[in-house]
């Protein structure tokens, strides 16, 4: 067993076994903490696969930034779990269910026959001076432009609905208006007024 | 000396990589003890007081006392805090704090691991030392701490934006993610580093980097005077000091990376002019290490004269000012690229 895989199998066993401790913590921040873990071991994993710049932004976007927002909201949220536990032995056929459909469709995609090393042959080890980031950005803008440009339309129209759907506009919130502020001047403000000295 | 090198050479290389780890957070820890003896001596000074002046000659053991009454203060575990998550919270912040180093370059070719998304990988740790802050406000149990925490993760979320934009221009004019060719990429003086055609993604940076680092006038993470000390307000002892120490490592580490990325980092700045050869004997490490410092002054110059940001008004320079000025610079470094405009960009291509 080389160094590599030992790595491999130490993160693949810390990612399952993350996966498995975040559907079965009761405290939902655990989970979303475990959660974490899981995107960390699967970071690693790609570090493996030489895809290090597909590995650090896994990183840096879901660690980094989606967790973040979702550890955010879950502290704030008050989740009842009683509520959450209430449905589980009634639902738990239909579960049980969609997880053997899922296992026997892995199973024979992700099988030998359809998907082992005989039919995909394990591609050779990239020289030294192989930049992974560089090969991405070249493949990205070069041959799948058009899908890059696509996606990242799809993506700004998603983004620009999530915000109309939340805007509201409400006439009697108060907001500053920084430019306004910026342009007062102290006569719109300040009046200046005379008057007699007053005695005591 | 050539007795020592070749017992450094019969080591191993675990051994080797770990005195080298030694070399690097040795003197960084001593920078940070240091650090905090200058910022109180030097906001000191700004406010017309002497700063700590009792412990050893001006103060300069101050740090140390600190120090060792840190490690002897209790460590209080709040009654109904989550154990666990309370004690790693602090290790997270430290840990993350100190293993971005492993991709700073503290001279060409000085760097203890070389690799080629070293910029990304900056990046990655920076965003994962949120967790610290996040997970100690939430284990506290406390309202004061889980409020800060909250501040503290919305607040990184929003300036990591536009610190990853400014970032990608810095990228995209030195046409590398390797913070060593960032650094080879700006080689020819003063007016050829890159503060100068990515001047407001300069400024952008660095003050990204204040709110990230929850450093004054962005602090309202602890806010004193609203929620006493924020994140860490149940913290005693050495899980304080772990706190503490990985705010000041990364302060730091921002103002070497703004050095590093925006003023050359270990090129001299007389490069190109008649004054060149007189100071070819500095080495280029002095040079890193005094461009470093101008910016971990004006992070204390920050502390000692700005009042707090409110809240709204934080979220305001984020995303309404911030993220626009960075989005329009990366358009303008995409048309100076093509046309080749200048020094900075002609380059060309991907290195």
């Amino acid at each position: 067993m080389t160094f590599q895989h030992f790595l491999f199998y130490l993160f693949t066993f810390f990612a399952v076994g993350a996966a498995l401790m975040v559907i079965t913590r009761r405290n939902p921040v655990h989970s979303a903490l475990f959660l974490v873990l899981v995107f960390f071991n699967v970071a690693g994993l790609w570090m493996l696969a030489e895809a290090e710049f597909l590995a650090l932004a896994l990183v840096l976007v879901y660690v980094g930034a989606v967790m973040v927002l979702f550890l955010f909201v879950i502290m704030m949220l008050d989740v009842d779990l009683a509520a959450l536990r209430a449905g589980f032995i009634r639902h738990l056929p239909l579960g049980l269910l969609v997880a053997a459909i899922l296992f026997v469709e892995m199973i024979v995609v992700l099988g030998p026959a359809h998907f082992g090393l005989s039919v995909y042959v394990a591609p050779d080890p990239a020289p030294a001076d192989y930049n992974n980031t560089a090969a991405l950005g070249l493949s990205l803008f070069r041959e799948h432009l058009y899908a890059l440009e696509v996606a990242a339309v799809i993506l700004l129209v998603a983004m620009i609905a999530a915000i109309g759907l939340t805007l509201r506009k409400r006439p009697e919130t108060k907001r500053q208006v920084v430019s306004h502020q910026h342009r007062v001047k102290k006569e719109d403000r300040l009046r200046i007024i005379k008057m007699a000295a007053e005695e005591k | 000396m050539e007795f020592l090198i070749s017992l450094y050479q019969a080591l191993p290389v675990w051994i080797q990589i770990l005195l080298k780890i030694v070399a690097i957070l040795l003197p960084l820890i001593l920078t940070v003890a240091y650090y905090t003896y200058a910022e109180r001596k030097v906001i000191g000074y700004m406010q017309v007081r002497l700063g700590p002046n009792r412990v050893g000659p001006k103060g300069w053991l101050q740090p140390i006392a600190d120090v060792v009454k840190l490690m002897f203060k209790e460590v209080l575990l709040p009654t109904k805090a989550d154990r666990r998550l309370f004690l790693i919270a602090p290790m997270i912040s430290l840990g993350t704090a100190l293993a971005a180093w492993a991709v700073f370059p503290f001279n060409a070719g000085v760097v203890l691991a070389d690799i080629n998304a070293g910029l990304l990988y900056i990046l990655a740790l920076t965003s994962m030392g949120v967790y610290g802050v996040i997970i100690g406000g939430w284990a506290s149990n406390s309202k004061y701490a889980l409020l800060g925490s909250i501040r503290s993760a919305a607040q990184t979320v929003s300036y990591e934006i536009a610190m990853g934009f400014a970032l990608v221009t810095v990228l995209m004019a030195a046409g590398s993610l390797n913070l060593g060719q960032i650094v080879a990429a700006q080689e020819g003086g003063f007016l050829h580093w890159f503060w100068l055609p990515l001047l407001p993604m300069f400024v952008v940076y660095f003050i990204s980097g204040v709110a990230e680092t929850n450093r004054a006038p962005f602090d309202v993470a602890e806010g004193e005077s609203e929620i006493v000390a924020g994140f860490h307000v149940d913290y005693s002892g050495m899980a304080f000091a772990l706190f503490f120490l990985a705010e000041y490592a990364n302060m730091i580490l921002v103002s070497a990376l703004t050095a590093l990325m925006f003023l050359g980092g270990w090129l001299s700045p007389f490069q190109g002019t008649f004054m060149e050869s007189w100071f070819d004997w500095v080495p280029g490490f002095v040079w890193l290490v005094l461009k470093a410092f101008v910016f971990m002054f004006f992070y204390l110059w920050l502390r000692a004269t700005f009042p707090r940001y409110r809240y709204d008004q934080i979220m305001r320079l984020g995303w309404k000012v911030f993220i626009p000025i960075t989005i329009v610079w990366i358009v303008v470094v995409g048309v100076m690229q093509v046309y080749d405009i200048g020094w900075w960009f002609d380059q060309g291509g991907v290195r």
